[in-house]
């Protein structure tokens, strides 16, 4: 008979259910390993979101045409496919022409969860370029801005606070899309709870603890990107 | 070499210029000449042309026929051996430094303060080093009146102030003409008396040329050395103002002036 190696969740009596407190530490771990994912993966994508937002703005077609395709593509597939693309197919892809494609898994989670998110911030972030009134756009002509400066200087700044709420938005459901990576073997919160279930059959517990857990990261980010906001459209607020 | 500097022929110059929006014309094969210094108004029914008449000389609306010089040089065309081919970036951007421009909803940037509002483009367009840009900013406060509001951003202040900060700011890139472009009409009557003496200060500057569109007749009549009815995309009728004012030639002109002088009859 082989031995169980009693492993960190399993009590003395088996697979039964042990001190909620006990399943704080695993998950812990699991939830910095969320923080990192959300974190990395937002600010990607967000630089994502500029450059292809941006780009769909452009007058050069091969640009347009690079930005409209990513955009489409990766709000039009399934975010699980695309993490499972990155980490199963496209290191075979890259054999097949010679290339290492292989990724470690938080690589690829990060890439894939930013490039997905990016996408919807494209679109935000074009959105919100648009909605610059052309008034803005008439008076940084006259004062003879070039056309990268008229960008940088007049139009982003007065776009991004625009683009803030909907951001805000966006890094929540990206946190709460890391949930996904587990299935790539990465240790992040979700995957720390399937392992303590696993062994302890304690659904109830693990989850609940997990599902605030979660909440409460969601609550700490809203707040973050809403001092954000107000950072970035402070000069909206002087003398009010 | 740019010819801004040459001083023969007039400053401006529309040759039979041609513009349209769809099917609509809006200048007919337009003639129109400003000279150096000149102070030019603008009067006309709305859908005139007056407007685009400013909006093509800063380049922000592109004309379908004839040329535009600006100090002898074509605005929307590039001198290509003898004959015109239109007009790149590179020759848009010389051109419009000589032209400043006043708009009707004063356009100011809302991020910025007004400080920063006159600093901005000397600085990232002409240059000018940050001391020497919040200095000259300051001194066209002074005239403009608003000293005490450098810090404050464009919301916190009256549309009477916006708009003395819009001059400001278009002055700031020292343009040779200056375009204002009914620039009391968004003001509450009460704030439009500021305004216009701002524009009376400059309209005593020997060298700056003003083209001037707007309702305020009893202001053009001050301040114009010549007065040009726009009807239907053309001049129908111009002269000084005394002439057009007091004894218009053309039909069209004095029904124009009979219904916004005596609005009542």
């Amino acid at each position: 008979m082989v031995p169980v190696r009693p492993g960190p969740f399993v009590s003395d009596c088996g697979v039964f259910p042990m001190e909620w407190t006990s399943y704080l530490a695993p998950l812990s771990q699991g939830a910095w390993v969320t923080v990192q994912l959300t974190v990395y993966s937002t600010i990607l994508g967000a630089l994502c979101a500029f450059v292809f937002g941006l780009g769909k703005l452009s007058h050069n077609p091969l640009v347009k045409g690079i930005s409209v395709a990513y955009i489409e593509i990766f709000r039009g597939t399934s975010l699980l496919v695309q993490l499972f693309w990155i980490y199963f197919a496209l290191p075979i892809m890259g054999q097949a022409i010679g290339l290492d494609l292989r990724f470690p898994p938080v690589v690829a989670g990060v890439v894939a969860l930013a490039l997905n998110i990016g996408a919807y911030g494209a679109e935000v972030v074009r959105g919100a370029v648009q909605a610059v009134p052309k008034e803005q756009y008439e008076a940084a002509t006259a004062l003879n801005f070039t056309g990268r400066k008229r960008l940088w200087r007049i139009t982003l700044p007065q776009a991004i606070p625009e683009m803030m709420p909907t951001f805000g938005n966006l890094a929540v459901q990206n946190l709460k899309d890391t949930a996904l990576v587990s299935l790539i073997s990465l240790g992040d919160m979700a995957f720390r709870a399937e392992q303590i279930r696993n062994f302890t059959q304690d659904s109830v517990t693990v989850y609940t603890l997990v599902l605030f857990m979660y909440f409460g990261m969601a609550l700490v980010l809203t707040a973050c990107m809403k001092l954000l906001e107000r950072y970035v459209g402070r000069w909206r607020a002087a003398g009010r | 070499m740019n010819d801004a500097t040459d001083n023969r022929g007039p400053i401006i110059k529309f040759d039979k210029v041609v513009k349209r929006f769809g099917d609509h014309v809006v200048l007919d094969e337009l003639d129109f000449e400003v000279q150096r210094g000149e102070k030019v108004t603008i009067i006309g029914p709305s859908g005139s042309g007056k407007s685009t008449v400013l909006r093509i000389l800063m380049t922000l609306e592109e004309i379908n026929g004839g040329v535009v010089y600006v100090g002898g040089e074509p605005l929307w065309h590039q001198r290509k051996g003898e004959s015109l081919e239109p007009a790149g970036e590179q020759h848009l951007r010389q051109m419009r430094s000589h032209l400043g421009m006043v708009f009707q909803q004063f356009n100011l940037f809302p991020h910025m303060t007004v400080l920063r509002n006159l600093t901005e483009a000397p600085v990232q367009v002409l240059g000018v080093s940050k001391a020497e840009a919040k200095q000259r900013g300051m001194e066209l406060l002074e005239m403009v009146g608003l000293t005490d509001q450098a810090t404050k951003y464009p919301h916190q202040l009256s549309g009477g102030q916006q708009q003395r900060v819009g001059i400001a700011r278009a002055l700031a890139m020292r343009p040779k003409i200056m375009l204002f472009d009914e620039p009391t009409s968004a003001l509450d009557p009460e704030l439009v008396g500021e305004v216009l003496n701002v524009i009376r200060t400059l309209a005593d500057e020997h060298d700056l040329t003003m083209l001037l569109v707007t309702h305020e007749m009893h202001f053009a009549r001050q301040v114009s050395d010549r007065i040009c009815f726009f009807d239907k995309g053309r001049i129908k009728e111009q002269g000084k103002p005394e002439e057009i004012f007091t004894a218009p030639k053309e039909e069209r002109t004095k029904a124009f002036l009979k219904a916004v002088l005596d609005p009542d009859d």
